[in-house]
């Protein structure tokens, strides 16, 4: 009796510490939206999210429209994104289907080392680096922009799609590939017509958790993408996206002082955003999970 | 090359046996085009890794010398060495470790020895997921909102910790989880068959077989933390500190934060241009380091566990 009694208690502590990640979840969300939604007293909810001018600094007459912020983070992400899923889902498939054994040793340290380089690290590398080089070689006004802050970026949400994408196209069960080359289909048409499409939902989950990865990036964005709260009208235009206003501000903005207020009402969109992507993510992944080769 | 290397790809389609006619060779041709594509995919992935270290470790390593590496920055951080940011990072990335530690090692034991599929791990799941995908510069607010602010612990080591302990949860409780689902059901098995309990199970058996696949997953954890920036910006790290960290309620300096400093904010970035490499170079030896360990650790292990 004593020893079930003391079996009950554990498993209620081990219960108790794994809500604790749901408790850090929610507290976050408490205290963004305790110190974000003051915000709303002094600039509606229309002006702050469609608003065009950023200016919480100006003594006169502070402006806090973050559509600058919104679309700069939008364009950074969709960027790097065209980037990064083909180069993401291409390793994937490298790694998963064709790799000999070998190569497959060497290649995934790599991409897991590229996961691992620290935020600020691909930043410094994006300022003193590509940018005097793209400034040279297209002959533009300024390196940083949002060229190379998604270009930097993308190169930070490979490691997550391809790895999440490769889990994914491993699962694909090896009946339907052998069915396939049974057929006399080659290994090429295989991977097309077989085995990605057994494999989208997962690489769909990939993809989605790549770019919110590259939305969410903060040190990249804030040495790289050159700081300009307007909306970006080229390649080449400075911009500063959601994480880079916060960050670069939070500093400077007097303690629960309107600007406070407006940085953390910025933080509380871009977890919304962040949310919204994982919560997406988590529903595609169990929405369309392949469960052997029956659901086919 | 050899015959071993053909066998263990992955089921080649064997088409030596059919006539082989023009339109055959199209597909072969387009197929060697694909598999080429693929490669330079590759190709272009490490080359970005290898480009990277490569232009650090070119421009940083004659600012690497036992001078930078043992002394404090002088005359406005403009010469001497680093020493003060290497404890500081260290004792971030460690203490945050004491922090996640536990709580991730618990929340996956729970997760995947008790849980049973149902609603409430389906949220719990989810949970662990999304924390995963929190920006770092939010995670900074909440450092600064909760630790700083309302428990007036101040900018300060123990605010740091706290910060980058649950910034790291979710990586300690995948790994573990991990590290779990590699222990054998027949370990299980035997220890409650000779009249285990769930606990002594867990903790004679399970817990000692999966520990080295938990201790490679706290060095990436710790590896994780060591190089993050925007989460220690507000509630850890300072520009500079004359003193070294002497409680946990000190400020203290560290390798990220001082890197994005002297890169971006002062008027002397061209002059401090080497130190800027040079720490660099210091944060992606510790944080490449103690990958690389962790890498070669897993395959040793899985070595092992195959035998």
């Amino acid at each position: 009796m004593q020893r079930s009694t003391k079996e009950i208690l554990i498993k209620q502590a081990f219960l108790a510490t794994a809500v604790t990640s749901l408790a850090v979840l929610a507290l976050i969300m408490v205290f963004l939206f305790m110190e974000g939604l003051p915000a709303f007293c002094f600039v509606s909810v229309k002006d702050f999210l469609l608003g065009l001018d950023w200016y919480p600094t100006d003594e006169a007459n502070p402006a806090y429209g973050i559509l600058p912020l919104i679309v700069a983070s939008g364009a950074v992400t969709v960027l790097s994104s065209l980037l990064a899923i083909p180069l993401g889902v291409m390793t994937a498939v490298y790694l998963a289907e064709i790799a000999s054994p070998r190569v497959r040793a060497v290649v995934k340290p790599v991409v897991e080392m590229l996961a691992s380089l620290p935020s600020v690290v691909i930043g410094f590398f994006g300022m003193v680096i590509m940018a005097p080089f793209l400034q040279d070689f297209f002959d533009i006004p300024v390196g940083l922009n949002l060229a190379n802050a998604a270009l930097m970026l993308a190169f930070m949400s490979v490691p997550t799609i391809a790895s999440v994408s490769e889990d994914a196209i491993f699962a694909v069960p090896r009946e339907l590939k052998e069915a396939s080359f049974a057929l006399g289909a080659t290994h090429l048409e295989t991977l097309l017509r077989v085995t990605l499409p057994a494999a989208l939902s997962g690489i769909g989950t990939a993809v989605i958790l790549g770019m919110s990865r590259a939305i969410g990036e903060t040190m990249v964005v804030l040495m790289v993408a050159g700081g300009a709260a307007v909306i970006p009208d080229s390649l080449w235009s400075p911009v500063r996206p959601m994480p880079a206003s916060i960050a670069a501000e939070m500093a400077e903005a007097p303690f629960r002082g309107h600007h406070y207020h407006a940085l953390f009402a910025t933080a509380m969109v871009l977890f919304l955003v962040t949310l919204l992507f994982n919560v997406l993510a988590d529903y595609f992944s169990h929405k369309h999970q392949q469960s052997g080769s029956a659901s086919l | 090359m050899t015959a071993d290397t053909t066998l263990t790809l992955p089921t080649p389609p064997r088409q030596s046996l059919s006539i082989t006619t023009g339109r055959d060779r199209g597909r072969k041709a387009k197929q060697w085009l694909a598999f080429m594509l693929l490669r330079a995919a590759i190709l272009i992935v490490a080359a970005a890794l290898a480009v990277i270290v490569g232009f650090l470790v070119a421009n940083g390593y004659s600012a690497i010398s036992w001078e930078f590496l043992t002394q404090p920055p002088r005359n406005y951080m403009t010469e001497g060495g680093v020493w003060p940011c290497i404890v500081g990072t260290l004792l971030l990335s460690v203490g945050a470790m004491a922090v996640a530690l536990p709580l991730g090692v618990a929340s996956a034991i729970y997760l995947h020895e008790y849980a049973l599929p149902g609603r409430l791990m389906r949220v719990i799941r989810l949970g662990v997921n999304n924390l995963a995908g929190v920006p770092s510069v939010v995670f900074g607010l909440f450092g600064l909102g909760l630790f700083v602010t309302a428990m007036d612990l101040g900018v300060s080591l123990l605010s740091g910790w706290l910060t980058l302990g649950v910034l790291c949860l979710p990586v300690i409780i995948g790994t573990t989880e991990e590290a779990l689902r590699s222990v054998p059901a027949t370990y299980r098995e035997a220890s409650l068959a000779l009249g285990g309990t769930k606990w002594q199970t867990i903790w004679r058996v399970v817990l000692p077989s999966a520990l080295p696949g938990i201790l490679t997953g706290s060095i990436l954890g710790i590896s994780r933390a060591a190089g993050e920036t925007a989460a220690i910006m507000f509630t850890a790290a300072v520009f500079y500190t004359p003193k070294m960290p002497n409680s946990i309620f000190s400020d203290v300096m560290a390798l990220p934060y001082h890197i994005y400093v002297l890169a971006t904010a002062g008027t002397e970035i061209e002059k401090t241009r080497p130190i800027q490499y040079g720490t660099a170079l210091v944060l992606i030896a510790l944080v490449l380091g103690m990958n690389l360990f962790a890498i070669f650790l897993r395959a040793w292990l899985q070595r092992r566990g195959k035998r």
